[in-house]
């Protein structure tokens, strides 16, 4: 396959992504961090499997 | 449906589609029809991926595969909030620091132009295939509705969906769609409490679970190690994770929604909002089936729930033996409701012996009346591919909610499909202008050439999806036919973007002709393996990035067209 050059590989100026991405506010009240908002999502995500294999287990 | 339904379906879509109109009146800029205006809130973000997702294919379907099959479909959603934290943390900032269009763009400047374009390609064909399938899902509707047969439903719908996107763009979809998810949710809580207030007499809730759970329908979580079985917690935490993360990561029709917020801060709120929310939101849809299962265990369903075809089949081909097959179907689902009511009663004396007799006597009818609708479906289709799941739940709306509910609930599917449509179509339509007219075709044009062009692409793709409806055969439940197609071509995507993200000494060459090997393996082991599909997602993404470091090390570090900037 002969395809023409990117122009503009290489030309973004792109700084690494953590710079600002991640301390950048959540503006939530309790998790203030986007590190404890992810942690909140897994232990919502972990509680929601638990009650599903309880709900499997209790009328299986 | 009455007048009744008919005023309020018509108000409620007129609604919606002056409003998205009026909203988004003056913008006609290209950036704007692409990308939105980049002012959403994370509610309206949030919003706007769950119903770019939640189509009406999913409040459509989704109810038939709970019916179907129970509460076992959630798994597949178990990758979700794992895939949206790795997308918010790691995807979703260079998206937005590139200041990008479409995903694919980020291909370009990471590597070359020909990864570019493969990315682009291999959405384009996949979510071509994909919004051929979704179309299905409004056709239903009208079909169901109105009588009317599928392929001219098909088209009307089409049509509809392609003048809606052409004439408002993302925008449009975004302001409207969290007005139609509330529409939505308000049907199906409407549908909820109407089941459960027609469920019998005295089938207390425990009652209700103990019955499903019986039948097989509350095996939410399934630990086997087995492969070849679809939905398990295995296939689901792994394989799941790797098909979102391609969907929402790379897709363009996902990427759109998201990168439209005001800020990062709002794309990633409005990205958690749905890694929190999505599986409580699947587990009610499903729980909807289930309860749909229950409901007519007790009152008599039609032995084929698309009474279309089956009525067509019946003028059409062999009207005695349908005529045989109905009345061995009313037979055998009154002996499997004798056999309830003495069940239930048996639990109501606590009589255990007569429980477990009357139980057992229960699974057996019940194993008859599949049989016997499993004879009705050869009977509409001798290979056995269509499905009449998808039917369930549209049947039970028209045969048992009040009047001005029908009309709000049709009005629901149209408003979802509509939106999920426009959301597809759009991307489509930004990534062949984007990705390929503006960056191969024609390099130097003015904005209004390309918005121009962008319209007439998102026609053409939306003709395409109409042409894919009618040539094809649906064998599969619809929800589970868009997962299928995505896990052939979605885990190709996602390699290309994983090397890029995080193998930097990998260049454009090498990446790209290992994702072309990474495609032909994919669609070789789905031909020849007995998997499910989900396991494709994983494999493909390993496959990817293995063949592009081995290509990568073979052409030597010197063949490395990479761009240092454009990586995390």
């Amino acid at each position: 396959m002969n395809l023409p050059d990117d122009t503009t590989a290489g030309s973004s100026g792109v700084t690494p992504a953590s710079a600002d991405s991640d301390h950048c506010k959540t503006g939530l009240p309790l998790l203030r961090t986007w590190r404890a908002v992810y942690v909140f999502v897994l232990a919502a995500f972990a509680l929601w499997v638990g009650l599903l294999i309880a709900l499997s287990r209790m009328f299986s | 449906m009455n007048a009744l339904d008919y005023v309020v379906l018509l108000g409620t879509m007129l609604g919606i589609a002056l409003y998205g109109m009026w909203r988004t009146r003056g913008r006609h800029n290209l950036d704007s029809y692409l990308r939105g205006s980049g002012d959403s809130r994370w509610f309206v973000v949030g919003l706007s991926v769950m119903a770019t997702q939640a189509s009406a294919v999913t409040f459509l379907s989704t109810p038939g595969q709970g019916f179907a099959s129970g509460l076992g479909f959630i798994q597949i959603y178990f990758g979700m909030p794992i895939a949206l934290i790795i997308i918010a943390a790691v995807f979703l900032p260079i998206y937005r620091r590139l200041n990008v269009v479409t995903a694919y763009e980020y291909l370009g400047q990471r590597f070359d132009t020909k990864a570019r374009l493969l990315g682009a390609a291999i959405f384009l064909l996949q979510r071509g295939l994909g919004a051929g399938i979704t179309i299905y899902a409004p056709a239903i509707v009208l079909s169901t509705v109105f009588g009317w047969p599928l392929d001219a439903t098909i088209v009307c719908s089409g049509l509809v969906v392609i003048a809606y996107t052409v004439s408002g763009g993302s925008d449009a979809v975004n302001v409207t769609q969290k007005y139609q998810i509330g529409v939505i949710f308000a049907g199906m809580l409407a549908a909820c409490i109407v089941l459960l207030h027609k469920l019998p007499a005295g089938l207390g809730l425990h009652d209700a679970l103990t019955l499903a759970g019986g039948m097989h329908k509350l095996q939410a979580v399934n630990f086997s190690t087995d492969p070849r079985e679809r939905y398990t917690l295995w296939s689901g935490v792994l394989g799941a994770t790797f098909l979102m993360l391609a969907y929402f990561g790379t897709d363009q029709s996902q990427v759109q929604r998201y990168i439209s917020g005001a800020s990062l801060r709002e794309s990633r709120l409005g990205l958690m909002f749905n890694a929190v929310f999505k599986i409580p939101m699947q587990f009610f849809i499903l729980s909807l089936g289930v309860l749909l299962f229950l409901f007519y265990q007790f009152e008599k369903p039609p032995v084929y729930f698309n009474q279309v075809e089956w009525k067509h089949q019946a003028e059409h081909g062999d009207a005695g033996r349908l005529q045989a097959i109905e009345t061995d179907f009313a037979a055998a689902h009154d002996r499997e409701r004798q056999h309830l009511e003495t069940w239930l009663n048996a639990r109501r004396t606590g009589d255990s012996t007569a429980e477990a007799t009357a139980r057992a006597a229960v699974s057996a009818a019940h194993e008859q009346v599949e049989t016997v609708r499993a004879q009705a479906e050869m009977a509409v289709d001798p290979t056995g591919k269509k499905k009449d799941t998808d039917y369930v739940f549209i049947t039970f709306i028209l045969d048992y909610l009040p009047h001005g509910i029908i009309g709000l609930l049709v009005a629901t599917f149209f408003a979802a499909a509509l939106s999920a449509k426009a959301a597809e179509l759009n991307a489509l339509g930004s990534a062949t202008t984007v990705d390929i007219y503006r960056h191969v075709i024609k390099r130097q044009a003015s904005d209004a050439h390309y918005l121009a062009a962008s319209k007439w692409f998102t026609v053409f793709w939306g003709l395409v999806s109409i042409s894919f409806a009618l040539s094809a055969t649906l064998a599969e439940n619809l929800i589970q036919a868009v997962n299928i197609i995505g896990s052939i071509f979605y885990p190709v995507m996602l390699g290309l973007f994983v090397v890029g993200f995080f193998l930097r000494r990998i260049g454009g060459t090498a990446v790209f002709w290992g994702a072309l090997a990474t495609q032909v393996l994919v669609i070789f082991l789905y031909f020849r393996l007995n998997i499910s599909y989900l396991w494709y997602n994983l494999i493909g993404c390993a496959a990817c990035v293995l063949f592009s470091s081995i290509l990568q090390a073979w052409l030597g570090p010197g063949n490395n067209s990479t761009s240092a900037l454009a990586k995390p």
